[in-house]
């Protein structure tokens, strides 16, 4: 008995995977959506041989935002919870350089994700019930020099699931706002990072569902990046322009 | 980074990359030295390379059953114990398993593994319907039986030289329940477990535990244990109404290295008596459930770690049917003697064996782990020279030590191996440090 439909927007990334992985496990159906879904052939059987639950895919495009209201009207039922994992971190160097690829990380962080969770947020709210839940960035939090770009538009997603959660809460839809620090995804590969501090894909799908079982608003998945960012944000700002993290 | 196998010795500084899809692979094995690494779970060295170890954690996918056939098909870093965990529940178990479930399908492949039912069913080998291999030019071959087939031979038993395994068709058995009836039975000595073997060569599963320690008329005094799949009617009261399914266990995990004194002849005699007297207690039919009867060991986890820092070393053998007598009471003499007491010694008898480079012959083999040490390693190079005496060969998925010599005169196969890769069907770009040190 399925106990309910899980869609994940972005379902290529690894953290996507990891918490369909877990969705699914625990019973749910599940809807993967990306760009060129029928790429993700491998993955769909393979969720639905070990866990026994119904997948299907949809092609969708974060960034074509004049398609996310058909795109969810077109899927076969209203999922009951939704996951946007969809996220593009590009290269900071490049990202000053050129206006082009900065929009694209703005769109892909901000624009994007908003647009698509805006949908399913009248759908869920009309219907009475859900759950959204948007992978948003501790980079969001303060901004860097090395990655102030992805950072701001994760800031600006922050704040509209903030907002989101205190429209919808009264409406009985959940919405949880997940800040993962760094996890061991392609985004990262090749980069000098101290492994205390990264985390797996699976770890944030255990936050996920917990926070999803229990109304959580904002988690972190792991606790010294909760401790790490009051540090962070209570820098004063005469100090910090002048710091080197 | 160091890399070292399942016995944490030799550890090796090896270069490791984990791609995240075929093009990448790809990419990474034209670069040359390449060798695909699983779960680490061979002993030594032969899933590391010091220049382009590929590890293959995110080939992990299954990708469909055929229920009919009980075909599996799923991408070589697939893990034996997720394949259990979803097909037992619904009455398929591999036909061919290793003494542990950590184990990847490609690795299955490249090493051929075999389980307590070689004497009557076979190596893995021979329930892989195909595989697709990422070959040294860097495009994908279906191999099979008809398919490929000089490849698909050489590639099973293989080592991993001949390429990488993208995925494979697998049968597995049908099974009516997930437990095992077991019976044991008391061998005084050698001649006497090869005796019963004899007898016992319809039952399904059967492997030996000897007390390596015995000497003089008790040598190899071992228990024999029996298995065969239960029906799904005699399994225990309390779970028959879902045979397929047992009940969860805990796992323990050894949390850190033991210091190396702490497994010496005494507490190695105590465990081998104690092991004795309870199994002989215990002798009467009883059911075991699978992951209790196939992968014991698998219950602890980081169960290498107590050989302490300095690893442990696996000796694995087997002798030809007709030396065996022989040869494995020469081996039983030589560990005896010099009291570098092994902590498990295990004996199994082996079927027929039809294949280029498989371990398996008909005959006897025997393991024994050893922590590393300058006695053990004198040890093991004399059970070396013993086991070439009597015409047996090694397992190189266990091996970590041997020197190029003793390989060589132990596998006339090699040469034939070593040519066919050599011809240009395969340019040596595969190779590993285990490789490198036998000359393969």
């Amino acid at each position: 008995m399925s106990k309910g439909i899980a869609l994940i927007l972005g379902a290529r990334s690894a953290i996507a995977m990891a918490i369909a992985h877990l969705f699914a496990k625990n019973g749910y159906d599940i809807q993967l959506a990306a760009r060129n879904p029928d790429s993700l052939a491998a993955d769909k059987s393979d969720i639905e041989l070990r866990y026994k639950v119904t997948v299907t895919w949809h092609d969708f495009d974060a960034l074509n935002i004049a398609s996310h209201e058909q795109f969810v009207e077109q899927l076969p039922l209203l999922p009951d919870i939704a996951v946007c994992a969809v996220g593009y971190m590009g290269d900071q160097t490049e990202n000053e350089r050129d206006m082009k690829v900065t929009s694209m990380v703005m769109r892909s962080n901000y624009e994007g994700p908003a647009s698509i969770l805006a949908v399913l947020a009248n759908s869920f709210e009309a219907r009475g019930s859900g759950c959204l839940v948007g992978i948003s960035s501790v980079a969001g939090e303060r901004g860097r020099a090395t990655n102030y770009i992805y950072g701001s538009a994760k800031a600006g997603f922050t704040v509209f699931l903030s907002g989101l959660r205190n429209r919808l809460s009264k409406k009985n839809v959940h919405v949880v706002t997940v800040l993962p620090g760094f996890v061991a995804t392609k985004m990262i590969d090749g980069m000098d990072l101290p492994s205390k501090l990264i985390g797996q894909p699976e770890e944030v799908a255990v936050g996920v569902l917990k926070a999803v079982q229990k109304k959580q608003n904002v988690i972190y998945v792991k606790p010294i990046w909760q401790l790490i960012m009051v540090i962070i944000r209570n820098i004063p700002e005469r100090f910090f322009k002048r710091m080197n993290i | 980074m160091i890399l070292s196998g399942w016995g944490r010795y030799p550890r090796i500084d090896a270069k490791l990359s984990a791609p995240r899809n075929e093009k990448d692979l790809r990419a990474l094995v034209l670069k040359g030295n390449a060798i695909a690494r699983g779960n680490g779970r061979a002993y030594g060295d032969s899933a590391v390379s010091t220049q382009n170890t590929l590890h293959m954690k995110y080939f992990n996918r299954m990708l469909a059953f055929d229920a009919e056939h009980g075909q599996l098909v799923a991408q070589a870093g697939v893990l034996l114990a997720d394949i259990i965990d979803v097909f037992l529940p619904l009455g398929w178990f591999p036909y061919v398993t290793p003494g542990t479930k950590f184990v990847t399908l490609g690795g299955m492949i490249a090493a051929d593994v075999h389980g307590k039912n070689h004497h009557k069913e076979g190596s893995f080998a021979k329930y892989v319907e195909w595989i697709d291999l990422l070959t040294s030019d860097g495009s994908i071959k279906r191999c099979s039986a008809i398919e490929n087939s000089d490849l698909f031979k050489w590639t099973l038993g293989g080592m991993g030289l001949t390429g990488i395994v993208l995925r494979a068709a697998i049968r597995l058995r049908p099974v009516q329940s997930a437990w095992i009836e077991q019976r044991t039975l008391v061998a005084d000595n050698i001649g006497h477990a090869i005796e019963l073997f004899e007898q016992s060569h319809d039952v399904t599963y059967s492997v030996a535990w000897i007390d390596c320690l015995q000497k003089g008329k008790s040598i190899g005094r071992s228990l024999i244990m029996l298995g065969e799949h239960a029906d799904a009617l005699i399994v225990p009261s309390k779970y028959r109404k879902t045979p397929l399914q047992i009940p969860r266990k805990r796992k323990l995990r050894v949390p850190l290295e033991f210091p190396s004194w702490s497994l010496n002849s005494l507490s190695v005699r105590a465990f081998n008596e104690l092991y004795y007297w309870n199994g002989k207690r215990k002798r009467d039919q009883q059911l075991v459930d699978w992951d209790s009867y196939f992968y014991p060991l698998d219950s602890i986890l980081g169960w290498n770690k107590i050989y302490g820092r300095r690893g442990f070393a696996q000796f694995q053998c087997v002798l030809p049917l007709k030396t065996a007598d022989d040869g494995l009471r020469a081996l039983l003499s030589a560990i005896a003697s010099t009291r570098v007491g092994s902590f498990l010694a295990v004996l199994k008898r082996f079927g027929a064996q039809d294949s280029n480079f498989s371990f398996p012959m008909e005959g006897y083999s025997l393991a024994l782990d050893f922590p590393v040490n300058k006695g053990s390693l004198d040890l093991m190079k004399r059970l070396d020279s013993i086991t070439l005496e009597y015409g047996g060969r090694f397992y190189l998925a266990k091996d970590s030590r041997m020197s190029r010599n003793v390989f060589q005169h132990s596998e006339p196969r090699a040469k034939d191996y070593l040519s066919y890769r050599n011809k240009g069907a395969i340019p040596a770009v595969f190779g590993s440090a285990q490789s490198e040190r036998l000359g393969l």
